[in-house]
């Protein structure tokens, strides 16, 4: 039961941010990098001013796996390295806590290159 | 014809329909792929991941299975009808991702795959970490000044 409740709460509020994207897709003149770049950024400044962190308490990954989670990391995983490191901590913590995603990424995008023929456009 | 004449023109002709059902679509996907991904979450943290590494092997899962899709082009047909509903979540990245890498093999690894990669994504985590940044500095000297 509680499983469930976490699901749904997760679709809701993951939804719910899909939502806005598309509101800003089909009602301003934004094309999807910018839409994007916006909400990572957002992502940062919620988690900066304390906004993010109760949202994604609430919502897990409703709240983690949108993009804007993606800035909340990256604000994360600074505060903790400036906090454990001093000063070096402010160019160290964005990347070290979105190696993984990155990463897998890179990789990902490589090996599909390498296996998969490419469509035409 | 006035302009507010033409307004309202436009309204009645254009698909009503069409941007209600692309709305439910990025609602509905959306919030399917972030469901998916608590349930991967609720999975890892069974198996006594830590809170931080549960959410990262999430993000890794979620990016796996974009780049298979996205390899045998069944990301785009689900794109198309989701809109924002894949691009926002962390399979929008993966796709900006794999798919221009795949797109652009015809003009070589270096030039091609390599570099059009971050196309979309690059801005992405060029924001990103900057941001970051800008909030790890503030941190700092607030905390430096505080105390």
């Amino acid at each position: 039961m509680e499983l469930i409740f976490a699901l749904l709460k997760a679709f809701l509020v993951g939804g719910f941010i899909c939502f806005v994207g598309q509101f800003l897709l089909d009602k301003t003149p934004l094309i999807p990098a910018k839409i994007l770049v916006i909400y990572v950024v957002m992502g940062v400044f919620l988690g900066a001013i304390g906004i993010y962190k109760p949202i994604l308490k609430f919502a897990g990954a409703g709240a983690s796996v949108p993009l804007t989670g993606f800035g909340y990391l990256l604000c994360k995983g600074v505060k903790k390295a400036v906090e454990q490191e001093g000063f070096i901590g402010i160019f160290k913590g964005g990347f070290s806590i979105c190696a993984v995603g990155v990463s897998a990424a890179i990789f990902c995008g490589l090996l599909v290159a390498l296996i998969f023929q490419s469509r035409g456009r | 014809m006035e302009k507010k004449e033409y307004l309202n023109l436009v309204k009645k002709i254009s698909p009503k329909a069409n941007i209600k059902k692309t709305f439910l679509c990025s609602f509905f996907i959306g919030g399917l792929i972030c469901a998916f991904g608590e349930a991967l979450r609720q999975f890892f943290l069974y198996f006594r991941f830590e809170e931080e590494d549960a959410g990262a092997m999430v993000s890794f899962v979620l990016i796996i299975i974009t780049a298979i899709l996205t390899g045998f082009g069944i990301f785009r047909k689900i794109a198309n009808i989701a809109g924002a509903g894949t691009f926002v979540p962390i399979t929008g990245f993966a796709n900006a991702v794999v798919s221009p890498a795949l797109e652009f093999k015809t003009e070589g690894f270096i030039l091609g795959v390599a570099a059009k990669m971050f196309v979309i994504a690059g801005p992405v985590i060029v924001y990103g970490i900057f941001a970051s940044i800008v909030y790890g500095a503030i941190f700092y000297f607030v905390k430096l000044i505080g105390g």
